[in-house]
């Protein structure tokens, strides 16, 4: 035969990058109605937290819940501060729940249905299929972060208008300046999410059945969680995961008061590059038998 | 090595376009680049695979399927087999020894070996909320040897193939057990193949979808792509198998041509007569051996004689003579022979 082989045709040119293996795997994610299901309810509470504030007056001892920085007195002032409370009570439990579903079903979930053994028979590079899983796991906290703050940010101007924004240090900052720190925040809290991301990927890595990895992780961020919250463990306290999750207050004083949230983002990335590497070494050597 | 064998040499020509290519891909022959200087598409020494119980599952085993064989990879369940597939696509780890897909060694040779090698392991797996066409898809899109322009091409000539272009958009879940197998095989078609590895292929489906998948395969090896066929199903291997090779509880017991295999058990000699009596008497008297008297007729082993001679002698003792076989030796009872009666798993 003179010719080259059929498949010359269609080899491609060797050295450039294709993003149709991530786009697939952001199919498998955002094309899911089970997923769609977990997204509407993250978007239900900032939904929830403006229609209670717009038609429900609040009790004349207002106490914020939780440990967070306190935004619910604020609503009624800027419509941004109903985006800011909703993350602030969906970033202990809602949002690592998203995150913890996601990531487990990354490994775990292909294992279970079988799939994995045919993708990695295709042939796709073990370190190169964890890279993708885990940038669509990032992709995905970014867009969860995302969707609870522009509902937020869509129905609190809608219901309580704009205008200044009043920091907390007090300052007023124009509507453009309080948008930015409020994406600022967004940034932080996916960073945050981004490295629970990694710890998801490690556990799905471990187990073949995505459900118990999901409890697993979840597990793990109550029970830092909870650590956190025990004064005798002040000396490990710095150390975990979660302790610098509800730093991003810090970003809307004026100046923003930088030193936790750098801390946190080096936590984050500490534990991400970490937890990446821990899910490589034990995903490159396994023995695929699902 | 010549230059259209080695596989880097090859790639490097192939980055000009195609010359006569035409529109699309051409179904079906490998490319020439994905054939091995040896002669063997699949080569193992020595593979062994040792669980961390214990168990044996593959003790060293020396497979060596020839390129353009249909290979029929038999043995009785446990036996080994399937942890072979898995140690030759990389799924897992040897203990000892070394296997070469296609000329390179395997695990670390897969990205060059595997997009050459179309597989069905231990059934069809796919993801039920996707389509059987976005299933391939997937499967497409994270192949890096392949063209994205064709894709869409190639993913509905690899569906008509299996006859399932009326069911690709239906999602995996509701397909029945053949689509299910359908759709795996379609999965090996996406691109030419130098060898397919394929697990009871024919699991699951009806008479014609079986009659398709063996002249599927016929013709895939007509090509020139090789054939790793697991089944059990030896009324298979006889039609479309030229090699064998048999486990059994972790070893491999046999291997070679079919014909080899077969002329390990003598052809026997079979008479039909209302007298199976005498006919036996006829037979031991021309020298034949273990005649076996049945309520309607004798068997022997043919051993040297003529068949032709034997049937004068029959007419000349006045025995009547209903029928007269030449019984070529049954697979099944070979494969008896070499892995035992028991009804047990190996283990």
């Amino acid at each position: 035969m003179s010719t080259p082989g059929p498949a010359a045709v269609f080899r491609r040119r060797p050295g450039m990058p294709s993003t149709r293996f991530l786009r697939s795997e952001l199919l498998l994610i955002f094309g899911r109605r089970r997923n769609w299901a977990g997204m509407l309810v993250l978007a239900a509470v900032p939904i929830l937290i403006a229609v209670a504030v717009r038609f429900w007056a609040a009790p004349s001892n207002g106490e914020s819940g939780g440990g967070g920085p306190d935004f619910a007195s604020q609503i009624s002032n800027n419509g941004l501060f109903v985006a800011l409370t909703a993350l602030t009570l969906e970033l202990p439990l809602f949002l690592p729940l998203a995150v913890a579903a996601i990531s487990s079903d990354s490994v775990a979930g292909e294992a279970n249905l079988g799939t994995l053994r045919y993708l990695l028979a295709v042939p796709v590079n073990r370190t190169r299929l964890l890279a993708v899983k885990y940038l669509a796991i990032v992709i995905f906290a970014i867009a969860a972060t995302l969707l609870v703050a522009v509902v937020g940010i869509v129905l609190g101007l809608a219901f309580f208008g704009g205008g200044n924004m009043t920091l907390l240090s007090g300052t007023q900052v124009s509507f453009g300046t309080g948008l930015w720190r409020l994406m600022l925040v967004c940034g932080y809290i996916s960073f945050a999410l981004a490295a629970l991301g990694a710890i998801g990927l490690f556990v799905s890595t471990l187990t073949e059945q995505p459900i118990g990895g999901t409890v697993a992780i979840l597990i793990l961020c109550i029970a830092s969680e909870i650590m956190d919250a025990v004064p005798q463990l002040s000396a490990i306290q710095p150390y975990l995961f979660t302790h610098y999750w509800l730093a991003f207050g810090d970003l809307l004083r004026d100046p923003i008061a930088g030193q936790q949230v750098l801390k946190g983002l080096l936590v984050a990335a500490i534990y991400g590059a970490v937890f990446w590497t821990a899910a490589w070494a034990r995903f490159a050597g396994k023995d695929v038998s699902s | 090595m010549t230059a259209d064998t080695h596989p880097i040499a090859s790639s490097v020509g192939s980055a000009t376009p195609g010359i006569g290519a035409g529109t699309g891909p051409e179904p079906g022959r490998p490319d020439r680049a994905d054939l091995p200087v040896t002669g063997l598409a699949v080569c193992t020494k020595g593979l062994t695979k040792r669980f961390r119980s214990g168990q044996v599952a593959v003790n060293a085993i020396d497979l060596a399927v020839p390129v353009g064989s249909v290979f029929g990879f038999l043995g009785p369940n446990g036996s080994g087999k399937t942890t072979t597939i898995r140690m030759l696509l990389g799924l897992i780890r040897p203990s000892a020894g070394w296997s070469e897909l296609l000329g390179h060694r395997m695990p670390d040779g897969a990205a060059a070996a595997l997009p050459a090698v179309g597989s069905l392991v231990e059934g069809p797996a796919f993801h039920p909320y996707l389509s059987g066409q976005a299933n391939l898809h997937r499967l497409d899109a994270a192949d890096r040897t392949v063209d994205p322009r064709t894709s869409r091409q190639r993913i509905d000539e690899a569906l008509d193939r299996v006859g399932l272009l009326a069911a690709a958009g239906k999602r995996y879940r509701f397909y029945s057990l053949g689509m299910r197998q359908r759709l795996a095989l379609a999965a090996c078609l996406l691109r030419p193949r130098a060898l397919l590895i394929l697990d009871e292929p024919t699991n699951g489906l009806d008479p014609q979808g079986t009659r398709e998948v063996r002249s599927l395969i016929s013709e895939l090896a007509a090509t020139g792509a090789t054939v790793l066929l697991s089944t059990h199903l030896l009324s298979e291997v006889e039609q479309i198998c030229t090699h064998v090779g048999v486990m059994h509880a972790g070893t491999l017991v046999a291997q070679g041509p079919l014909h080899e295999l077969r002329s390990g058990i003598a052809p026997r000699v079979s008479v039909s007569s209302g007298d199976p009596g005498a006919a036996a008497a006829v037979l031991r008297e021309q020298g034949l051996s273990d005649v076996v008297v049945r309520s309607d007729r004798a068997d022997a082993v043919l051993g040297a004689a003529d068949p032709e001679q034997l049937v004068v002698a029959l007419v000349r003792a006045g025995v009547g003579v209903r029928g007269f076989a030449v019984e070529e030796a049954d697979l099944e009872d070979v494969f008896v022979s070499l892995t035992g009666e028991g009804f047990d798993v190996s283990g």
